[in-house]
């Protein structure tokens, strides 16, 4: 939907820019893998050195694995684009509900 | 047409039922079943009043009564009121906001036929060993020690179900996203729409948990795990919280479509706008939003400590505010307005006070520290079926009366439809409101008798004169609708007068294909600008053009009678060797009818422009 | 436009996922079925991390005695590489490239596999080697439960991939199955995004302990 607005007229003239436009989105696509293996590595790594203690690496690689997840849902899904409002709203709800199940379930289970 | 839809004849009527992607025949088709689940349920809830009727009764037997109130419980919630709310929902959503169809027909049918599926299921347990007996609730503690197959009928039958009311919320969703007529923006649709809408999100973050729940109960239950063996290290709260995860939203999911439905009564026959609307909107969302953010309420007593039970009491308070909003709307609505008393504005009237009372106990059952006292009581009955009864039933009853001519083209009888009124309201206040006393002097629910002398008897007997009422009053109902079937007096598109929104503006019942021309919407309550301004119907938005409708399928069908087999296998596996067998054929059913629905290409058919021409004249001359 | 036209490079259009009716609707609804699958998750790794370590004796294996960093590595790869492999046949899709598309997408599916069997050796070495079964504790019921979910998902995936491969293998693509495809692709990113939890809240957060 990004390039929809975008239309010259002429076909072929479209078509040329659509294909300089994904070719340049694929470009971001692979750095933002790479950076997902980055960050994959470094959370990985964090554990391997056994020097840290929990109290730093759960937060850490719990920080490390949301920012990988924007990633994927921004990127590789293309929630960045237009008309992902509805999706956007209702992934996000949906996120809300379970960061407060998990909550819960690591507060109040009782015993 | 499709050829199979004009197949005349009962056998041909049957095929067309079970195969229709029409949002109207599934419609008609919720409504059969909610309405025999609903019946069936009634029943139990008889058989209940009878049991305690007198002190020391023995009409039946303590391991009886305790199936006869969770199938009770179990049956009316999700296999009465909300495939009845569905049922309005598939017939009316669609024509008020202006579309032709749902998002997914087919869809929308595979979600009736796994409710379907899922209700037999539950409900043969009476025929093949007894019926689940832990409670509607099922907690965990209970439930895994149930003997017999009940509580393994309760998982099973509710999981097929759920799946169908999960993706039946999903095609509502999307229905209202995108299909609205042009210029029906969001803030010009009908309140009964957007309840519906807020409803179906809440169904979609809700269920899953549910589902969850009852994978966690099967696994334990059939397959030897041990989430809830507190020997093994399993965890019986897991199952409290994610079974009222689900179950708090559940409620809303019932009562805001309620909501929606007075609201339409409410401004039809008072002839007049619905006041705030807006208001009413941002309440329905705000319920909505805080109704997940409440469900510990239910568990006050399980021991999760004052913190915990101080943040939900306070979050379970501040739903009063949105809902105050509401009450108080509805009463401006009916202020200055021409009030018409019919029947469905009976219930509205009716649903205003019976409400109000089931909101004030919830308050003080919200109390953390009072509901120690409350809680496990009759209070707490008479609580909640204030509000479901007194909301939901009513509401259910109401838009039975309302939209009857709209689903059949004919009307319910006006005077039959007042003396179901009359007996239904004063049979529930009489059968709940002593309840609550009965409650606060001490009689436990769930409990299957009591004895003499200790203050319960009379009391009692009050409460099942009045069940006996709420049951004369479905069986006028009953036969009301037989009547007016018999008779079928054809009516016109607008049969009160007063309709506001699109669904009135078209043929009773309507074409299948809804709209001729999608209708342009100018504002809210479209049809009644329209009227103001001295026409006779909606301005079309679009020329006469081929209308795209979807292929009936007898898909949905199979692949919901599939997880209906598998579900035996999944039951009897662990004592009887055909069940693994079983339970493969019924997958096989299942993915095998999903993978030819995907690589069997269904484009749907035209009705073409002349076909639709001629409708017109034909309909012209008659 | 008909999603049974037959498709030529000049026509198709820019966002082939969402050009029809059916087709914003297959995309908007399974935006929402993902919506859903997250509380789903969610319940699954809240009952997780509810029984963590819950056992019956002293003896039965812990979290930390179980997970093996390398393996785990491994599998974690051969996902995040199978989700920028469906970026691609996605890329491919949105340039009218059926032969290409086709090839990533059997990528996808050979990634997948390997995950797959590396999850499939996994689980019978713990079985194996440490008695930790689905029956044996409160602790493996939910484990097996959520990281097998996860897998189910992930051999429905590879299912669902292929037959779509299967299907249109000789027709083409055309704005009637593009969505199909589409969507396909969200619900593979999707399964990646539960992998990336469960590795990081079950195996480095039981590793760390």
């Amino acid at each position: 939907m990004t390039n929809q607005q975008l239309n010259s007229g002429n076909p072929s003239v479209d078509i040329e820019y659509r294909r300089r436009k994904s070719a340049e989105e694929m470009r971001y696509q692979v750095v933002s893998f790479s950076l997902m293996i980055f960050l994959t590595l470094i959370a990985f790594a964090s554990v391997a050195i056994k020097g840290f203690t929990s109290w730093f690496t759960v937060p850490f690689i719990l920080l490390l694995a949301a920012v990988q997840v924007v990633f994927q849902l921004f990127y590789f899904m293309h929630m960045s684009h237009k008309g992902h409002e509805a999706p956007q709203l209702f992934l996000f709800s949906g996120v809300f509900v379970a960061i407060l199940t998990v909550l819960t379930f690591v507060t109040i289970v009782w015993w | 047409m499709s050829t199979i839809a004009q197949k005349k004849g009962f056998g041909g009527t049957i095929w067309d039922f079970l195969t229709t992607v029409d949002h109207k025949k599934i419609a008609i088709l919720y409504l059969i079943a909610g309405g025999f689940f609903f019946v069936v349920g009634g029943l139990e809830a008889v058989f209940i009043r009878v049991q305690l009727a007198v002190p020391n009764n023995d009409f039946v037997s303590a391991g009886a009564f305790n199936q006869i109130i969770t199938m009770h419980g179990t049956t009316m919630i999700f296999l009465a009121a909300m495939p009845l709310l569905f049922a309005f929902m598939n017939a009316v959503m669609p024509l008020q906001i202006g579309a032709r169809d749902v998002a997914f027909p087919f869809v929308n049918a595979l979600g009736f036929w796994l409710f379907f599926f899922g209700g037999i299921f539950l409900n043969l347990s009476w025929f093949l060993g007894g019926a689940p007996d832990a409670g509607w609730t099922s907690y965990a503690s209970l439930a895994i020690h149930s003997k017999g197959h009940g509580v393994d009928f309760y998982v099973l039958g509710l999981q097929i179900a759920g799946l169908g009311t999960l993706i039946g919320g999903i095609n509502f969703l999307v229905t209202i996203i995108n299909m609205r007529a042009p210029g029906m923006t969001y803030m010009r649709m009908p309140l009964f729409t957007w309840s519906t809408f807020v409803a179906s999100a809440m169904i979609l973050f809700a269920f899953p948990p549910l589902t969850v729940g009852l994978t966690l109960m099967m696994f334990d239950r059939l397959f030897g795990a041990n989430f809830f063996e507190v020997a093994m290290g399993g965890n019986t709260v897991i199952w409290e919280h994610l079974f009222w995860i689900f179950g708090h939203p559940e409620v809303y999911i019932l009562i805001l479509p309620a909501f929606g439905i007075f609201s339409e009564i409410f401004a039809i026959f008072s002839r007049k706008r619905l006041f705030g609307y807006s208001s009413m909107v941002f309440a329905t969302v705000l319920i909505g939003f805080l109704g997940f953010m409440v469900w510990a309420h239910h568990m006050f007593t399980t021991g999760l400590g004052p913190v915990a039970n101080a943040i939900f009491a306070v979050a379970t308070m501040a739903i009063g505010v949105p809902t105050g909003i509401k009450i108080f709307n509805w009463l401006f609505t009916m202020w200055g307005g021409s009030v018409k008393f019919t029947t469905p504005m009976y219930y509205a009237f009716g649903f205003i006070p019976s409400f109000v009372c089931g909101g004030v106990t919830g308050i003080m059952v919200a109390t953390a520290a009072a509901d120690y006292q409350y809680h496990d009581t009759y209070f707490v009955v008479a609580h909640f079926h204030y509000v479901i009864v007194g909301g939901v039933v009513l509401a259910i009853l109401a838009a039975t009366h309302l939209w009857w001519p709209k689903m059949f083209g004919t009307m319910l009888n006006e005077t039959l439809g007042k003396i179901t009124f009359w007996f239904f309201f004063i049979g529930f206040h009489l059968t709940f409101f002593i309840q609550h006393f009965l409650g606060l002097w001490g009689m436990p629910r769930r409990v299957f008798t009591y004895l003499p002398g200790q203050g319960f008897d009379f009391s009692n007997l009050i409460s099942s004169v009045g069940a006996a009422f709420m049951s004369i009053g479905v069986l006028v109902l009953l036969y009301n609708i037989i009547m007016t079937s018999v008779k079928n007096v054809k009516v016109g598109n607008d049969p009160w007068g007063d309709g506001r929104t699109l669904e009135w503006s078209i043929p009773s019942p309507p074409p299948f294909y809804n709209f001729k021309q999608l209708p342009l919407v100018r504002g809210l309550d479209a049809f009644w600008l329209e009227k103001m301004a001295g026409k006779k119907g909606m301005t079309p938005a679009e020329p006469l053009g081929d209308i795209h409708m979807p292929n009936a399928s007898f898909i949905p069908f199979m692949i919901s009678l599939g997880l209906f087999i598998a579900a035996f296998g999944a039951m009897y596996h662990k004592n009887h060797a055909w069940g693994l067998p079983v339970i493969i054929l019924g997958l096989l059913v299942t993915f095998g009818s999903m993978f030819l629905r995907s690589v069997k290409d269904d484009h749907g058919f035209h009705i073409h422009k002349e076909d639709l021409v001629e409708d017109n004249e034909k309909g012209a001359k008659a | 436009m008909q999603a049974e036209e037959k498709m030529t490079y000049e026509k198709w259009p820019a966002a082939p996922e969402k050009s029809t009716l059916e087709a914003k609707n297959k995309f908007l609804g399974f935006w929402l079925f993902l919506g859903g699958e997250t509380t789903l998750f969610a319940s699954l790794f809240a009952t997780y991390l509810a029984l963590k370590d819950k056992v019956p004796s002293a003896d039965a294996a812990l979290a930390k005695d179980l997970f093996d960093l390398p393996l785990t590595f491994v599998a974690t790869m051969l996902l995040l590489t199978s989700s920028l492999t469906s970026v691609y046949a996605m890329y491919h899709m949105k340039n009218f490239a059926f032969k290409k598309m086709m090839v990533w997408l059997g990528l996808t599916v050979l990634l997948g596999l390997g995950f797959l069997g590396t999850e499939v050796y996994e689980f019978s070495h713990y079985v194996h080697t440490y008695k930790h079964t689905f029956t044996s504790s409160a602790f493996g019921s939910a484990f097996y439960t959520l990281v097998g979910f996860h897998g189910a998902h992930v051999a429905f995936g590879l299912c669902w991939i292929l037959s779509l491969m299967i299907r249109n293998s000789k027709r083409g693509l055309s704005l009637y199955n593009a969505p199909k495809f589409y969507v396909a692709s969200l619900y593979w990113h999707f399964i990646d995004v539960v992998w990336v939890f469960i590795f990081t809240v079950v195996y480095l957060m039981g590793m760390v302990g």
